[in-house]
């Protein structure tokens, strides 16, 4: 623990209030915090501190969230979790498909503001799993290198597509995948299907994969918004 | 199939015109009988009472009995209709009361003597248009029918009885009728009930009455009433005909053109035919060419025609009014246009000095192809009637005309005078330009009867002052004779054509004046934006090209009549209302109340009437003119469709009102959701992380910063419903309905009811064959996580939760099924109002909006939800979603497993 630093922080959120208990709250956890109100100062800061997170609200006094996400992503990699108020799905697509890793609803518990922020820090700092050749979520086994999938030890048959879908979701583990985002990875750029083609195979990669289906431990639905693969 | 003698399209249509039509209006019978005293009103009453015994509900509107006593037993056993009061010059009326009988709408009603005329002052002028009144309203009707009182056989009645009879009946209304039932008897059993005091006769025209009963005129009027229920009889086969195709039934084209002339007999000329047209069955014209020479009659004359005019419209003809020179070429173009191929005219006078050809034989050289019809003359006694209305000249056009008399005489002594100062230096012959000149002067400027007037003053003055000998109208040389008769017959000729040119330059001016009217008031209407910028313009518009006093009424909001500025004297807002809901014109010059000095028009648009047009005009005689009808219904249509344009723009922004209002509720629930939710989240933020804090807390302290949690917690949860319930009743719900996969919509609810389900099990089970619904999904996560919440709510810990589908014919049933205490008896319905809960007393948190929130939004989705009690307990909500059609899956790109895949 000591031989990491201690990882930066961005809060980028209007509301002083919910700054200072976040701040107090990621403190306790060894994190260095640094805040910003607008956009501009969120762009200033997120370039000279090189934050490792950022946590963004969507709605700003000088500018969109999304704004921000855009700007921010054309030069910097770096995971950001959205804040955003419940039922505004289209805004958390909007946010996601410009470039946010995650999404929180308002009102949020710090724990598990806290459990994203580990989890997507992870994924970062361990750079792309895609890479790795075997990938484990709960009894099931996937050799990347081997194309090999095992639930419980016993192989699996996936089709082409749903091996494609399983492969983008192991390299984003932990992200929510928009619909949009989903297509045209699995399907290609010049995909013409819709988006009920992703349902019907997440239904039955679920179906393969999962314990029980309709209550999926792993392959987790963002209703409106899309998909996440939950590790642990 | 050509030789299949098939029914006229046309004819056909008619028919299912005539039969959709009657299929809503009442039933008319018509007991219909030669003369007075033939038991008409007898045979309608026992048919009544017939009627009555088999259930229907009778209802004696008005009955003559004429104190026959067996007609009046009859009445007894129905009920009868009061009859209203209508005071007319201080004596009251006894009439049939329309308006009672509408209101009673009874199932039958019988009304007596259809060709009666109403008091003045009641609704319409004639019984019969009440009749028609009553049948629109789907009531059936009994009613009785004297043969002399139809229209086309008034002349010929007078005629054999030397009898005119005044009440009359449109022979077009007697043709409608559903059925005829001729009452029969002969003239000896009439003239034998005569004497016994069985007929009824007014007692004030008991002699011409006494006349009238002879044999012989009871003989021919039964002859023509015969023969006239024979006509109507072989209709009724031709439309039996029509009905089975049996046979050709209408001619096709040809079309009579009756010629109206200024003559006397013009009414009769139009009766006869419209009778021709009816036994020939086929579609007549009427038409009066207005020449500039009948232009001048005098106007009493003119009513006379366009009162005849107005007859043939009544008797069913199209009419128009032709304003041409030559009244042979007029008719005979107007006959080619509208396809007509006869002609029915009166015979003229042939006059015995100037062998003119008549206009039957003009009209034999211009159109031969075309037949003629003469009518002969009317009964004498009409027309000496008629010639007592000679044309009179009117007091101030006359001075007029004296005046342009004596600038032609002034004209001619000045010409007189120019040419003796001329005389000295000219030859004669050139003297007499000096005469024509000044006579072609004349002619041009003051018209044809100073033209006239100048050519044989010229004559005589040329004669008498310059003609050898002078100052004497002898001629010693025969040579000027010649002369003189040139210079007459081109005077005349000259003033003849002047005043045709004239005449002509009239017509095309008016014509123009009335497009430019017509042009101007449509610009003018198109420009206006309000309803009251609209009615001004319609107003200042029709009062100056009618010389008219407007009112215009217009439908409001409440779908009244509103008169918007003050009353003028006389207007009637019945009459108004009685123009619009039949949509038809009312009062001066029509059928209906034709008593009122205004005429309502109803503003009459594509969808439906917008108002009501009141037209005054100073001169009623102004209106009676078709052309001048046509053009008051035209700039009532224009006002109409200004009208409906306004009120478009006006429900469009109206539209445009509602979605801005819309928005800005929207973005206010946006900003009080934002504004509630952030203070929330800093305080559960808050209160958790002082829970977690280092160093720990006290227990008290903890518990403390716990339960702040669980309340702003909850306070969230409040909130959030109320918002969802505010946004799902601020308008309607904008779906964003995709194809969804129902498990996984189950998986994410569970997902979000997980804290409020706590350790109860939950169970779910999907029929295999359910595959995608249409739906939102965000919505529908909603109803099932707010189903479950209240799952986790309502039970006790360790029971558990069962979640199915199942797909029933067109629908997709979710249950969600718990085993708590189960709903209320009686409150299955209740529960899901707003502010319901099933326990009042309970402790268990919430506002009871989370159902309201699932039936709006199932709601939303054209489904239903329900509950009902689960055995052996607890509750099942239910809801159901359309299945609609699933989109086709394409699975060919995925055909191959996937190792093929790996080894590539």
């Amino acid at each position: 623990m000591m031989s990491t630093p201690s990882p930066v922080a961005l809060i980028l959120e209007d509301e002083r209030e919910i700054r200072t208990f976040v701040r107090t709250s990621l403190e306790a956890e060894g994190w260095q915090v640094v805040e910003a109100g607008t956009v501009k100062q969120g762009l200033v800061e997120a370039g000279t501190r090189r934050p490792d997170l950022v946590i963004a609200d969507l709605g700003l006094p000088d500018g969109d969230g999304v704004d921000f996400i855009r700007q921010l992503r054309t030069w910097s990699g770096v995971p950001i979790i959205v804040l955003s108020a419940r039922s505004r799905e289209q805004e958390k697509v909007a946010a996601l498909d410009a470039g946010a890793d995650d999404y929180i609803s308002k009102p949020f518990g710090v724990a598990e503001l806290l459990a994203r922020m580990r989890a997507n820090l992870r994924r970062t700092r361990t750079g792309r799993t895609a890479g790795d050749s075997v990938f484990q979520f709960g009894d099931v086994e996937v050799d990347m290198s081997a194309r090999v999938v095992r639930k419980g030890g016993v192989e699996i048959h996936l089709t082409p597509i749903e091996y494609r879908l399983l492969g983008v979701l192991i390299g984003n583990a932990g992200r929510v995948l928009t619909h949009p985002y989903l297509l045209r990875e699995v399907w290609g750029p010049s995909h013409s299907q819709s988006t009920h083609y992703v349902r019907i195979y997440m239904g039955n990669l679920r179906h393969k994969l999962e314990d029980d289906p309709a209550q999926p431990k792993h392959i987790v639905t963002e209703t409106g918004v899309g998909y996440r693969l939950l590790v642990d | 199939m050509t030789e299949i003698q098939r029914p006229d399209p046309d004819a056909l249509l008619a028919q299912i015109r005539q039969d959709e039509q009657r299929k809503s209006r009442g039933k008319l019978r018509i007991y219909f009988g030669s003369a007075a005293g033939v038991g008409k009103t007898y045979a309608m009453l026992l048919a009544a009472h017939k009627r009555r015994l088999e259930g229907v509900d009778v209802l004696a509107g008005i009955v003559e009995t004429h104190g026959r006593s067996e007609t009046a037993a009859l009445l007894d056993g129905l009920p009868l209709l009061p009859a209203a009061q209508i005071g007319y010059r201080g004596k009251h009326l006894a009439e049939f009361d329309l308006d009672g009988a509408l209101a009673r709408k009874p199932g039958l009603i019988l009304v007596d003597e259809l060709a009666h005329s109403n008091a003045p002052g009641s609704r319409h002028p004639k019984r019969w248009q009440d009749v028609e009144e009553l049948l629109a309203a789907g009531i059936d009707i009994y009613t009785t029918l004297n043969v002399q009182h139809l229209e086309s056989l008034n002349d010929v009645v007078g005629g054999i009885t030397g009898i005119v009879v005044h009440e009359t009946l449109p022979d077009t209304f007697f043709d409608r009728a559903d059925e005829v039932v001729m009452v029969d008897t002969t003239a000896d059993e009439l003239i034998e009930r005569l004497g016994a005091g069985k007929v009824y006769l007014p007692t004030q025209a008991e002699h011409a009455a006494k006349n009238f009963f002879r044999k012989g005129n009871l003989m021919a009027l039964r002859e023509l009433a015969l023969r006239r229920t024979a006509d109507r009889v072989e209709n009724d086969v031709q439309a039996y005909r029509s009905d089975r195709s049996i046979g050709q039934v209408w001619k096709t084209g040809g079309a009579l053109l009756c010629c109206i002339g200024p003559h006397e007999g013009a009414e009769h000329v139009v009766r006869s035919a419209a009778q021709l047209a009816r036994q020939l069955a086929v579609s007549w014209h009427a038409a009066y060419v207005e020449t500039p020479a009948l232009q001048r009659l005098a106007s009493s004359q003119r009513e006379r025609i366009l009162k005849a005019v107005q007859l043939a419209q009544e008797l069913g003809a199209q009419t128009a009014v032709l304003a041409e020179q030559n009244t042979a070429h007029a008719l005979v173009e107007y006959a080619r246009r509208n396809n007509l191929s006869r002609f029915v005219l009166g015979q003229s006078d042939v006059s015995r000095w100037r062998p003119k050809p008549t206009l039957g034989q003009t009209l034999a050289r211009l159109a031969p192809d075309v037949d003629r019809v003469e009518v002969g003359q009317a009964r004498p006694a009409q027309a000496s009637a008629a010639s007592a209305a000679a044309p009179t000249w009117t007091g101030p056009k006359a001075g007029n005309q004296w005046r342009r008399y004596a600038w032609a005489a002034t004209a001619c002594a000045a010409t007189t005078l120019l040419a003796s100062a001329l005389v000295p230096h000219f030859d004669l012959a050139n003297i007499v330009m000096v005469f024509l000149l000044s006579g072609f002067i004349v002619a041009a400027w003051l018209g044809r009867g100073p033209a006239v007037l100048a050519a044989f003053v010229n004559v005589a003055a040329f004669d008498f002052f310059f003609v050898p000998p002078t100052l004497s109208f002898a001629v010693s040389d025969v040579q000027y004779l010649l002369t003189f008769a040139v210079m007459l017959i081109v005077g005349l000729v000259t003033g003849q054509l002047t005043a045709g040119l004239r005449f002509q330059a009239r017509v095309a001016a008016h014509r123009e004046a009335r497009s430019r009217a017509l042009f101007e008031a449509a610009r003018d209407l198109s420009n206006t934006l309000t309803v009251e910028q609209a009615l001004d313009v319609a107003r200042v518009v029709i009062t100056r090209e009618f010389r008219a006093e407007v009112a215009i009424y217009v439908l409001g909001l409440d779908e009244r009549l509103h008169l918007p500025e003050a009353n003028s004297g006389g207007l009637d807002l019945g009459t108004a209302q009685w123009a619009l809901d039949h949509n038809q014109p009312a009062g001066l010059g029509t059928d209906t109340l034709a008593g009122s000095n205004w005429l309502y028009l109803p503003l009459k648009t594509t969808v439906r009437s917008r108002g009501v047009l009141a037209v005054r005009p100073n001169e009623s005689r102004y209106l009676m003119v078709p052309e001048q009808k046509q053009q008051l219904e035209t700039f009532a249509a224009l006002t109409a469709m200004a009208l409906e344009r306004i009120h478009y723009v006006n429900v469009a922004q109206t539209a445009t009102l509602q979605m801005e209002s819309e928005r800005l509720r929207n973005s206010l629930l946006a900003a009080l959701s934002h504004d509630l939710r952030t203070p929330l989240a800093a305080l559960l933020g808050t209160a958790e992380t002082l829970s977690t804090s280092q160093p720990p807390l006290s227990a008290t302290q903890r518990e403390m910063a716990t339960s702040i949690c669980d309340m702003s917690r909850r306070t969230a949860d409040m909130v959030s419903k109320l918002l969802d319930m505010a946004r799902l009743q601020s308008g309607e719900i904008r779906l964003r309905t995709e194809w969804q996969s129902i498990e996984e919509i189950i998986g994410a609810a569970l997902v979000s009811a997980r804290t409020a389900l706590g350790r109860r099990p939950v169970s779910v089970l999907i029929d295999p064959g359910v595959s995608l619904v249409a739906c939102d999904a965000v919505l529908i996560e909603r109803v099932l996580a707010n189903l479950l919440e209240n799952a986790g709510k309502y039970t006790p810990e360790q029971t558990s939760v069962a979640i199915s589908v199942h797909k029933t014919g067109s629908e997709l049933l979710v249950s969600v099924r718990d085993q708590g205490f189960g709903v209320p008896k009686g409150q299955e319905d209740l529960i899901f109002e707003k502010f319901t809960r099933g326990n009042t007393e309970s402790a268990t948190p919430g506002v009871g909006l989370g159902l309201a929130i699932c039936r709006a939004i199932v709601q939303a989705h054209h489904g239903r939800i329900w509950v009902e009690t689960a055995h052996p307990a607890g509750a099942t909500f239910t809801f159901s979603l359309p299945l609609g059609k699933p989109p086709a899956i394409d699975l060919t790109d995925d055909a191959q497993p996937n190792q093929r895949d790996a080894k590539a």
